[in-house]
This record gives C-alpha cells, sequence and structure tokens, in this order.
C-alpha cells in the first residue's frame, strides 16, 4: 500500500509538473504581458471596436464550425467503428490529414477553388458571390483544421465498445436513428463533449489557414487571432497580449460549461 | 427502413450546409453586399505591417477633404499584413482599390495577374513611392561593440539580429544597402562583396521570418548587438524605450521606396479611379507628406523634409535602380531560389 | 459493398455524409491545389523537392514532430491516468488545462515559448546555465510541438481509460498481480489504441505546425529551418509552384504516417476479434 502512494504521488507530481512547464508558465507569461501596462490599458485594448468585431466573427466562425464537424464527426466515426468495408483504413488516414497540412496550405486549397485562379471565379463574380477574403472562406478554413477532432475522438471510444448492443437492437428491427439515440449517443455522449470542446478551442485559436483566406480587412475580415497578429506587427504588445488572453478566457468558459453538464448528469445519476 | 431514403437525407444536408454558407456569407457581409450596389462607398487600401498608424491618420483626414470637396461619404478600409502576402491576397482576388506595399517586386506582381498597367511605377512621381525610408542600425544604450558602420558588422564579436530576406519584403532592403555598402568598399568586387556578405549573415544569431519578429528579438529577448531595421521601425523601438537603445546611421545606405498604386481593373469595375487617384495624390500634398513624417518616414516633400530635418539625418543614399537595375533584376540576382543570399548558406 | 451485409442499419447514409463532407471541404479543394500546381512539369517537381535544403527542412521537421509526440505520449498516458485513477485537489483545474494550448493563436503560443525559453527567459535562464541553447534551436522546435500538441494523446487516451470495464483489472488484482503486472498486461493493451491515435494526430500536427515554431525556431538553413517555413519562402517569392511541390510531398509523407497507424490499429482490432 505504501509503494502504491508513493507511485501515485510521484504520477501526480509528473503530470502536474509537466503542465506547469509546458503550459502554465506561456499562459501566465501571456498574463504578464497583458496587464504589463496596467489595467486600463487592458480593458481598452478589449472594448476597441475593431477588436469587439473581430470577437463577434472569431465566435460566428467557431460556431459554424463546431457545428458542421460535429455532425459529421458522428456520421464518419460511426462509419468507422459499426461496419468493416474496403478501404477503411485509408479513409480514416484521409480524415486525419487535415491535421497534416499546415495550415497555410489549407487556406491556400480554398484560394486556388474560389480565388481569382480558379476557373470558378468568373461564375462567383457574375452571382456576387465572396467565398474567399470574406467570412465564408474564413469558415471554410476553419472548418478544415477542425474537421478530424471529433471523429477521432469518438472512434476510440466507440471501437472500445464494440458494436454488439447495436447489433442486437439492429436485429431486433430497430432502425438506425433510434439505435444511435437510444444505445451509441448514451455511450459516447463524454467523448462527443471532448471533442466538442477540443473543436471549439481550435477554431477560436486558428491562425493559419485563415490568415491567408481573410484578406485582413480591419473590422471585417479580422477574427481575433489575426488581430492579435496586427497588433503585435504595429508594435502594440500590450494589447496584442490582452487580446490573445480573451481567446484564454473564452476557452476557460468552455471547458467551465463543459465541467457543468458532467457534474448536473452525475447529479443526475447518483439521483436515481 | 429509414436509410432506403439516404439520397434523400444526402440531398438535404447538402442544401442545408450550402444555405447555412450563403447565408454567412450575405448575412455578415451585408456592407459588402451594399458596396457593390452603390458602387462607391467602400474604399480599400491593402498595406503592409507597419503603415498602420498612418493610414489612420491619413485616411481620416482624407476623407474629410473628399467630403467637403464632393459631399460624399465614403468608408475607408485597411488591410495590414506581410507585404509580399498581401500582394499575393489582392492577386488571389481580394478587391483593393489601392495597394501600398513595401517594394516595388510586390505590386509588380499584382501587375503580372492582370490587374494593373505593367507601367504603374511611372503613374506617379518619384516612383510611385510618395515617402521613403531607410535602413539604420538600433544598437544598445552606449554602443557597447562600438558599432559605426556595415564593416563592423562583420567583425567576429558582433552578434546581429536581421529578418530572412527571403521570407520578408522589407528585409530584402537591409540585403541590398549591406552589399552596396561592401561593393562601393572593394570597388565592385564581387567576390569580395560576397565574402562580406557571408561574414556578416554568419553573424546572424537569429534570422527572424518578419521584421517584427526580429524587433521582438532584439528588444524583448536581447538577442544580438544591433538590429538591422527600417529608419522608421528603429525610430518607434527607440521612442518606447529611449534609454535603453541608440540609433546608428551607416555611412552608406539604400533609399526604401514604398510604392502605391492604383489596383486598375477594381477600380474601373467600382467605379473608383477619382477617389483613388485623389486618394494617393493627397499623399504627395503637403497635409499627405506632414503626415508620413510624423510617422517616420521620410517624405519627399522639401519643405516639409525641412521641418523634420532633425529627425531625418542625411546620409549616402542610393536607390535599386541605380545600383541594383530595378527589383525585378536585383530580386533574381540575389533573393530567388540559388540567389547570392541561398549562396551564403550552400553547403 | 451492399448495405444489406451489414446488420446495423445506416451504412449508405453515414458513408453519404462523410463522403460529402470529406470531397466538398477537403479532397476538391486539394484537387484544386494540385492541379493549379501541376503546370509545373515532373522535372521541376523534382528539382524543387530534392533540393538539400528542402530535404533537410523535410528532416528538421518530421524529427522535432517526432520527439515532440513521443513526449506527448508519454506524458498524455501519465495524464490521463493521473486524471482518471485519482482524486487530489486541483485535479478539476489540471484537466481543463489541457485544451487550452489549442485555444490559444499559434503565434502568440510561439512567441510566450519563445520569451519564456530565450537566455534571457524565466526557463531559457536554466538551460542557459547548464550550457544548452534552448531557444534558437532543434529543442526549440520541439519545445514548441509539444506545446502545440498537447491534447491530443490525453483527450484519446482518457475516455477509453474512464469506460475500462473495471472486471478484469479486478479478477487480475484477486489473482495477486502487481499493480505495475496489471498496468501493463491488463490495461495498456486498452490504452495502445487510443494512445498511438494520439500519437499520430499530434505527430502530423507537428509536421504542418508553422506559427509556432517559426518565433522559437531561429530559422538557420540546414539548422532549424522547417519544412512549413520553406514553403513560406517559396510563396514569398510568388512561387506556388515550388510551394505546392513541398507542399504535397510533405503531405504524401503524413498520409503514408498515418496509414502506417491506422493500419497498424485496424490490424490490431481485427486479431482481437478472432481472440475474443
Amino acid at each position: 500500500m505504501k509503494k502504491d502512494k508513493l507511485v501515485r504521488i510521484s504520477l501526480i507530481f509528473l503530470a502536474v509538473s509537466f503542465i506547469f512547464i509546458m503550459l502554465v508558465l506561456p499562459l501566465l507569461l501571456v498574463a504578464k504581458e497583458a496587464l504589463a501596462k496596467g489595467f486600463a490599458v487592458y480593458a481598452n485594448s478589449l472594448t476597441e471596436g475593431i477588436a469587439v468585431k473581430a470577437m463577434i466573427l472569431t465566435l460566428e466562425a467557431t460556431v459554424a464550425a463546431v457545428l458542421f464537424n460535429t455532425i459529421f464527426g458522428v456520421a464518419s466515426a460511426w462509419l468507422l467503428t459499426k461496419y468493416d468495408f474496403k478501404g477503411k483504413t485509408f479513409l480514416a488516414s484521409i480524415i486525419d490529414l487535415p491535421f497534416a497540412i499546415s495550415p497555410v496550405v489549407a487556406g491556400l486549397f480554398f484560394i486556388m477553388l474560389f480565388g481569382r485562379m480558379s476557373p470558378l471565379y468568373p461564375f462567383l463574380q457574375a452571382e456576387h458571390i465572396k467565398i474567399v477574403f470574406a467570412i465564408p472562406g474564413i469558415i471554410l478554413a476553419t472548418i478544415f483544421v477542425t474537421l478530424p477532432f471529433i471523429t477521432r475522438e469518438l472512434v476510440p471510444v466507440m471501437e472500445a465498445q464494440g458494436r454488439d448492443e447495436e447489433e442486437a437492437a439492429a436485429s431486433m428491427g430497430a432502425d438506425g436513428f433510434t439505435i444511435f439515440r437510444k444505445i451509441t449517443l448514451p455511450n459516447i455522449k463524454w467523448a462527443l463533449l471532448y471533442g466538442v470542446t477540443l473543436c471549439t478551442a481550435r477554431a477560436m485559436g486558428e491562425f493559419g489557414a485563415v490568415s491567408v483566406v481573410s484578406g485582413h480587412i480591419r473590422g471585417k475580415t479580422n477574427t481575433l487571432p489575426l488581430h492579435i497578429e496586427i497588433l503585435y506587427n504595429e508594435y502594440n504588445f500590450t494589447a496584442a497580449f490582452a487580446v490573445a488572453s480573451v481567446l484564454v478566457i473564452f476557452a476557460i468558459i468552455i471547458l467551465i460549461v463543459r465541467n457543468y453538464i458532467e457534474w448536473r448528469s452525475k447529479k443526475k445519476i447518483s439521483a436515481v | 427502413m429509414n436509410f432506403k431514403g439516404f439520397h434523400k437525407i444526402a440531398a438535404g444536408t447538402l442544401s442545408i450546409l450550402t444555405a447555412a454558407m450563403l447565408m454567412t456569407g450575405c448575412g455578415g457581409d451585408s456592407q459588402f453586399a451594399e458596396s457593390e450596389k452603390s458602387g462607391s462607398s467602400e474604399f480599400l487600401n491593402v498595406s503592409y505591417d507597419p503603415t498602420r498608424e498612418l493610414y489612420a491618420e491619413f485616411n481620416e483626414k482624407f476623407s474629410a477633404e473628399w467630403k467637403a470637396k464632393t459631399g460624399e461619404v465614403i468608408n475607408f478600409n485597411q488591410s495590414h499584413g506581410g507585404s509580399g502576402k498581401q500582394a499575393r491576397s489582392v492577386a488571389e482576388g481580394l478587391e483593393a482599390d489601392v495597394v501600398t506595399l513595401a517594394l516595388a517586386y510586390d505590386v509588380d506582381e499584382v501587375a503580372k495577374a492582370g490587374l494593373m498597367d505593367k507601367d504603374w511605377l511611372k503613374k506617379f512621381p518619384d516612383n510611385s513611392a510618395p515617402y521613403t525610408s531607410t535602413i539604420v542600425f538600433l544598437v544598445r544604450k552606449g554602443n557597447p561593440k562600438n558599432i559605426r558602420d556595415w564593416n563592423d558588422l562583420v567583425r567576429d564579436d558582433v552578434s546581429i539580429i536581421t529578418p530572412n530576406p527571403k521570407t520578408s519584403g522589407g528585409a530584402r532592403w537591409n540585403y541590398l544597402a549591406a552589399w552596396e555598402y561592401f561593393k562601393e568598399k572593394n570597388n565592385g568586387d564581387e567576390n569580395a562583396v560576397k565574402e562580406n556578405i557571408k561574414k556578416l549573415f554568419k553573424n546572424v544569431a537569429v534570422l527572424d521570418s518578419g521584421a517584427r519578429g526580429a524587433t521582438t528579438s532584439f528588444v524583448q529577448r536581447g538577442q544580438g548587438d544591433v538590429l538591422i531595421a527600417w529608419e522608421n521601425e528603429a525610430i518607434l523601438s527607440k521612442k518606447d524605450a529611449p534609454d535603453d537603445y541608440e540609433i546608428v546611421i551607416p555611412s552608406i545606405s539604400i533609399l526604401a521606396e514604398p510604392s502605391v498604386a492604383i489596383v486598375d481593373s477594381v477600380v474601373d469595375q467600382k467605379g473608383t479611379r477619382k477617389l483613388a487617384e485623389a486618394y494617393i495624390n493627397y499623399l504627395y500634398s503637403p497635409e499627405g507628406q506632414e503626415i508620413a513624417a510624423k510617422n517616420f518616414y521620410r517624405p519627399r516633400d522639401k519643405a516639409v523634409a525641412e521641418k523634420y530635418k532633425n529627425q531625418f539625418p542625411a546620409l549616402k543614399l542610393v536607390t535599386v535602380d541605380e545600383a541594383f537595375g530595378g527589383w525585378a533584376k536585383a530580386q533574381k540576382d540575389h533573393f530567388t531560389d540559388g540567389g547570392t543570399f541561398d549562396q551564403i548558406y550552400a553547403k | 459493398m451492399a448495405a444489406s451485409k451489414k446488420i446495423i442499419p445506416g451504412f449508405r447514409f453515414s458513408l453519404g455524409i462523410t463522403m460529402f463532407y470529406l470531397s466538398l471541404l477537403f479532397i476538391i479543394p486539394m484537387l484544386a491545389f494540385i492541379l493549379y500546381s501541376s503546370g509545373m512539369g515532373m522535372d521541376k517537381f523534382i528539382s524543387v523537392v530534392t533540393d538539400e535544403r528542402i530535404l533537410h527542412g523535410y528532416y528538421v521537421s518530421f524529427l522535432c514532430a517526432f520527439v515532440a509526440a513521443a513526449v506527448n505520449g508519454f506524458f498524455g498516458i501519465i495524464l490521463s491516468w493521473v486524471l482518471v485513477r485519482y482524486d487530489f485537489p486541483g485535479r478539476k483545474i489540471l484537466d481543463g488545462l489541457i485544451d487550452l494550448p489549442f485555444a490559444l493563436p499559434t503565434a502568440v503560443a510561439g512567441i510566450a515559448l519563445t520569451t519564456l525559453y530565450a537566455e534571457t527567459g524565466w526557463l531559457g535562464q536554466i538551460f542557459h546555465e547548464l550550457g544548452i541553447k534552448s531557444a534558437f534551436s532543434p529543442l526549440g522546435i520541439t519545445i514548441a510541438l509539444i506545446f502545440v500538441g498537447i491534447p491530443f494523446v490525453t483527450r484519446n487516451v482518457q475516455p477509453v481509460l474512464r469506460d475500462l470495464q473495471p472486471e478484469a483489472e479486478e479478477a487480475a488484482r484477486l489473482f495477486g498481480a502487481s499493480e505495475f503486472t496489471i498496468f501493463k498486461k491488463v490495461i495498456f493493451p486498452e490504452l495502445l489504441n487510443p494512445l498511438l491515435t494520439g500519437f499520430a494526430l499530434a505527430f502530423a500536427r507537428g509536421i504542418g505546425e508553422y506559427g509556432s515554431v517559426v518565433f522559437i525556431a531561429g530559422n538557420t538553413p540546414f539548422e532549424t529551418e522547417i519544412a512549413p517555413l520553406l514553403i513560406m519562402t517559396k510563396l514569398e517569392q510568388f512561387d506556388y509552384e515550388g510551394a505546392a511541390a513541398v507542399a504535397i510531398v510533405m503531405m504524401l509523407l503524413s498520409f503514408m504516417v498515418l496509414l502506417t497507424i491506422n493500419g497498424y490499429q485496424r490490424y490490431r482490432l481485427k486479431k482481437e476479434g478472432i481472440a475474443v
């Protein structure tokens, strides 16, 4: 028992120090820089009109990306775990690939498809549809970089759970949606929640791909990360870090919401 | 089975996705949509990074001036980013009325895409560069390494910060300025120049990807003894911490000419040519020149230059056209893959 | 593949959504990109991607991404174990922190890490004392990649560990197996698949990462120049084709890594399936 305790303490110590050095220190630094010129300057850089617009745009793009990726994530994880078919490994790897593509290159994908060099461009011009250098492009780029998250979060859990329950239900004649809702969903809801949180966090923070398709128009197509870059590049160090801290705060809010959902459902279970 | 009708459902998903995308497009973009209808209420200047303050002030003044003259209220939009990247965005479809970039080579790229006349450089006075700057050294207070000129940068005990000329348009001016100095010093002996440039870059501690990153390395992280920088950025850094830095003016430097141009195909489509012309001409007016000087760019206007002469010490300045035969040639000789810059690092 | 072979309904439906979404958002844009750059011809393509400097860029990117993913794999297992199995003050906070690297724009992360690890920084000073160059070295690149990859392994392993059925473990304990043996023989095999997934994702992300690395790397050719930086270099010269060539090779290499890891996982699942 004594040995157990030792293992336990040293593992906790290892985990905590890893997170402290690799994660907490950089975040503290962000906070330190953000408040370097006092709270008034900090508050000022956040309430500035352009910063607020960037915040709204970031939230819009994030919500859209998370929504679409959730639908896709559930469908593709279901596909990858509930069936056997040829080319499954290939498909799984394709789904992962957006992670390996440099975000800048991902942005270029959409430029080549919807930008001036694309064969589609004359048509889009004629119809007055703007995709790149406008908000739809930003949403597309955000979806792209966060595409694999939910699938990747769900697959291991769904794999570990196997197919027995679903197969039993199917043999009793339940249709797909019912099976999903009654059997699969309760089993994967935590993984789904984690996937959505990760996807949200990453979508808010995305810089590279969005930077390529945005056009950087102040107050119009600047997301928060782009706004941060511009502040930094115009030698406004403090404001850049202040706005960056907002993204961290957003992420923390999401985590609190996630924990609240977990806590409430656990309470429900124990009440039953 | 519900799933027999999966085609229907797939089609449904498709239409939802598409509709949602178009909705966000139209909804969020209503200002764009309006501008397309009325034709002229929106104006976009695509510029590079450190000109934000300059154009914030300039747009305000010009907007008042234009309103007084024509009664039109224009919404002036700004886009800032790395010069090369901004040029690419315009070539890729970002609808800029005017571009105000760090070097002519980047504007050439927009022209090459067919968006403006190849002769854009001659459309406005002074090589279409209403304000200029030059390359100077920022050193630590007291100049402990006694850095006076370019030849001090090849000393073994000096550590340099400069951005990578391959990723930073601004840094190409740094490189060419150094090149010109060693060229004059060695009477044009190219091998000697290359040797010196090689030594200089061996002293580079951090080759940041952009001017801002380089300044951060020097100022925030205490890397290097000297930062090779644009004069306007060096003045900005010094203004932030006057007790920590000094500016050293070398004996020779290059006349950095940030280019401005009208994007013909955009202004013709939008019907904003007159506005764009007035906008650029206003940059050359005494008022525009004053704003440039206040933001640490060297004005072309003699009277304004005289007024700010304490801020901008005189030195020998060469232009890229005189010394390097224009940007296209300079780019080809020095910065394309396999050019003189790559040769420094060739194994 | 006929849907009738599948026991669970919904195959064509989920396949439909997956393929449609992937094509619209990924495959078609990627093809547009490849098509646009296909004008360069094979000769140019090969000469671009076999350039010594580019090869070194790949090497740096892959090596640092691999080391970073391995470090994250090791700590990811420990973190998920600690978070799921132990209760201690601050556990919730520790759990919450893990996702934060994603929310921070990569450039901000890069700047913060560089400040931290430069010679004047809080941690850089310690490294400097020890005679190790932390920022502006391959070590710095690896540190940045560890940061951006922290969530992957933990977030993949954690849910599986949480849902693990305790029976097997308890049975082993009953038979007097030591905790370490239980972990090695009973628990770890269950975690290997999510661990590999997390590793693969962190690795893949590390290969393509640019924003955070570029500040801390130093970007010296043949030393700390990463492949994504070389893509940017080409773009900055308006050499779309050269950039595309480098990007395509990176994509292929990463795809092969992902394919291998995913293939191995399938193989393991199948083997298990037979054993069960």
